[in-house]
């Protein structure tokens, strides 16, 4: 049984983690299909972050903080736009730009709100997303199989996780099976041949950044109001570039790029587990380089031993109309 | 149409002056509103952050040093941007950097001392431009996005360095996270020390001799990228890789030396930082000045000239900023890594808000002089 449980909360915690890098790598691959690089998904979910907490904080409610880091999400994807889409400024520039804007910002808020450490405020349980548990988890707990499934490992998370994974197949239909989805991915690829068609580059380019701001800010909330109870500096701690990695490693598709996720989210939760573990043959690895895990995975899913990623081919280039 | 200024006839000041100017007054701006948001005056701040970084010696001393760490990671963003690259890494590359100068100077230590500093200047350029060849060769041969690979790499020192320090070069005597501390004799000689010469007594500086190794280095720098073939050709390769290649250039190649002398580059930050001031490894010591480089090699618009002015003033904003820190109880250091993102947000992503209008107005204006 001991066994069973250990699976189970690999799982959970696999799941776990990989809930903000799924919203992020499906905020990338909107910005990204639609020709718009975007390196600030690791800002843009830091702000989220701060400001769910920040407004989960002072109006009691996280619903409240999570639609406040939707706006500002979405405001700062507006801006990658203005700078990127409308006045045609270099696109990893302005991602940079906004990174360590809000990196400064967010901790320089905070402890100028409240206190020096860079803390927001404790959360209580009402201020915050808790686990959900399922329907009649609890009346399933002891039926076998079913019960450890589905009352073990399907219910009892927050609702992020669920939105998470429900996010996927939606991201796909909209992307693949509308006519939205479709000028997003043309603009990504030709931009002039839609332009000819009619069809307005840059309200797409902008609406598809929108999409992405909302996706974002998911990512934050979760990290500040579900699975913490406060928000911290530099909180997302990388995990904008590695959903970013996930998703050029997915080839900018919404099903291999969530493998990817879980790939990621996987490691992360046996990274947690095999510190001070001695190994058969190895011994105890060292903490610090366990914990470089992701980030040395990242650059050799980018090195891709899948062959070559393949990009929107207009991707980071400003459309220029012709007059 | 606004748009359609002939660029030829934009005199130079104009574009290289008159819009940089705007944009960062433009950033300077916003960066005061946060203060405000912050619960500070911005004039006050103002007030501090030049009183702090001019008004007496040791002020001005530190200001200068900061702008020695500021010139290094400036101009190591700026050589890879001219190939088109971005190295954001700089601050994993300074990091070990670092332990390249360390490894040899302690290993030399039989040498004559300036001869340490050769060799120590030597191993912190070898130190970091290897941190930066993976990335490189990835970027070069698999088209592995270098802002991802960099930044990766960047947590990948950090944990690589904090292992060290904890577990392998750690002095083991003392609690914190350091080495041990090199022998005086490699020490680099002070600005303490040269204005003693003079008979002038300051408690301490930080301010070294690395300040003219950043100056060698801006030199190094200019006639490398605007005076050699081999500069011609990684411009090429950066302006458009297709002519280059036509031109029998290898992108390949030019990319990984870019980014060679770029993290070599970031790499000479420590120097200033261990032969300088630490005199010892400690953790974390790159601090964020990787980072800042971006911030000043994009407002030095990735020329030495530009550059070293634009580390001069974020060294005012950092040593005139950490005297607000000091008076003013709600702003922290993190206040100016917010406004280093507004000033490359305002001279990076959008250095085009108003280059049309003011291009325009300028262009027409001098017409109408010539005319009269």
């Amino acid at each position: 049984m001991e066994f069973l449980s250990d699976i189970a909360s690999l799982i959970n915690s696999t799941l776990r983690i990989s809930t903000p890098l799924v919203f992020a790598a499906m905020a990338g691959i909107f910005a990204e299909r639609s020709g718009v690089i975007d390196f600030s998904l690791e800002g843009k979910m830091l702000m989220a972050a701060f400001v769910a907490a920040v407004g989960s904080y002072f109006f009691g409610n996280p619903w409240v903080g999570l639609l406040m880091a939707i706006v500002a999400c979405v405001s700062l994807s507006m801006l990658h736009g203005f700078a990127s889409v409308t006045h045609k400024g270099d696109q990893v520039v302005s991602c940079v730009a906004i990174n360590i804007l809000i990196i400064g910002l967010t901790t320089a808020l905070a402890a100028a709100w409240f206190g020096q450490a860079g803390l927001t405020p404790t959360l209580t349980n009402e201020q915050r997303f808790l686990e959900i548990t399922l329907p009649f988890a609890d009346a399933l707990q002891n039926v076998p199989v079913i019960g450890f499934i589905y009352s073990d490992i399907i219910s009892g998370h927050y609702i992020f996780v669920y939105l998470a994974y429900l996010s996927v197949p939606i991201v796909y239909w909209v992307v693949f099976k509308t006519s939205f989805g479709l000028r997003v991915r043309a603009v990504g690829e030709n931009p002039s041949a839609v332009d000819t068609a009619g069809i307005n580059v840059f309200t797409t380019r902008y609406k598809a950044l929108a999409i992405n701001g909302v996706l974002i800010a998911f990512a934050g909330a979760h990290l500040s109001t579900a699975v913490n109870a406060n928000f911290f500096r530099e909180m997302s701690a990388g995990r904008g570039y590695l959903a970013l990695a996930a998703m050029i490693f997915g080839k900018w598709h919404p099903k291999t790029a969530l493998i990817a996720c879980l790939l990621f989210g996987f490691t992360d939760a046996m990274q947690i587990r095999l510190q001070g573990v001695e190994l058969p043959m190895v011994g105890t690895i060292p903490v610090q380089l366990i914990q470089a895990i992701p980030y040395v995975l990242t650059v050799v899913l980018l090195a891709g031993f899948v062959g070559k990623a393949i990009a929107p081919s207009a991707i980071g280039q400003p459309y220029i109309k012709e007059r | 149409m606004s748009a359609a200024v002939d660029k030829s006839k934009v005199p130079w000041w104009v574009s290289n002056l008159i819009v940089p100017l705007v944009n960062l007054t433009l950033a300077l701006f916003v960066s005061a509103l946060f203060i405000f948001i912050a619960g500070e005056n911005p004039v006050q701040a103002v007030k501090l952050i030049i009183y702090g970084s001019f008004g007496y010696l040791e002020g001005f001393a530190y200001t200068l040093y900061y702008t020695t760490n500021f010139i290094f990671t400036g101009l190591a963003f700026a050589v890879a941007f001219h190939c088109r690259l971005f190295n954001i890494g700089g601050e994993g590359q300074a990091y070990i950097g670092g332990l390249g100068v360390f490894l040899v100077a302690i290993n030399v230590s039989f040498l004559p001392v300036p001869i340490i500093w050769l060799l120590s200047i030597a191993g912190a350029f070898v130190f970091g431009a290897a941190w930066a060849f993976i990335p490189a060769y990835l970027q070069a041969k698999r088209g592995s996005h270098v802002v991802i690979t960099t930044i990766m790499f960047n947590f990948i020192a950090s944990s690589l360095m904090v292992y060290l320090l904890v577990d392998v070069i750690r002095d083991m005597e003392q609690m914190g996270p350091h080495t041990v501390a090199l022998p005086k004799e490699m020490w680099l000689p002070s600005f303490k020390d040269f204005v003693a010469l003079f008979g002038i007594k300051i408690r301490y500086s930080p301010l070294n001799l690395s300040f003219l190794l950043a100056i060698a280095a801006s030199f190094f720098v200019w006639f490398l990228v605007w005076k050699t073939k081999w500069g011609y050709e990684m411009r090429a390769v950066g302006h458009n890789t297709q002519a280059a290649i036509y031109a029998g250039i290898s992108p390949y190649k030019n990319i990984i030396i870019a980014m060679l002398i770029s993290g070599g580059l970031a790499g000479l930050l420590s120097i200033n930082e261990i032969l300088g001031v630490h005199h010892k490894i400690v953790s974390g010591f790159p601090a964020g000045y990787g980072f800042t480089g971006i911030a000043v090699a994009l407002m030095g618009r990735n020329h030495p000239i530009g550059i070293f002015p634009a580390a001069f003033l974020f060294g005012i904003l950092y040593q005139g900023g950490s005297e607000v820190t000091f008076d003013m109880p709600n702003i922290t250091r993190y206040m100016f890594v917010a406004v280093q993102g507004v000033i490359i947000l305002f001279s990076g992503a959008l250095e085009n808000l108003f280059r049309p209008q003011i291009e325009s107005f300028f262009v027409s204006r001098l017409k109408r002089e010539v005319d009269a």
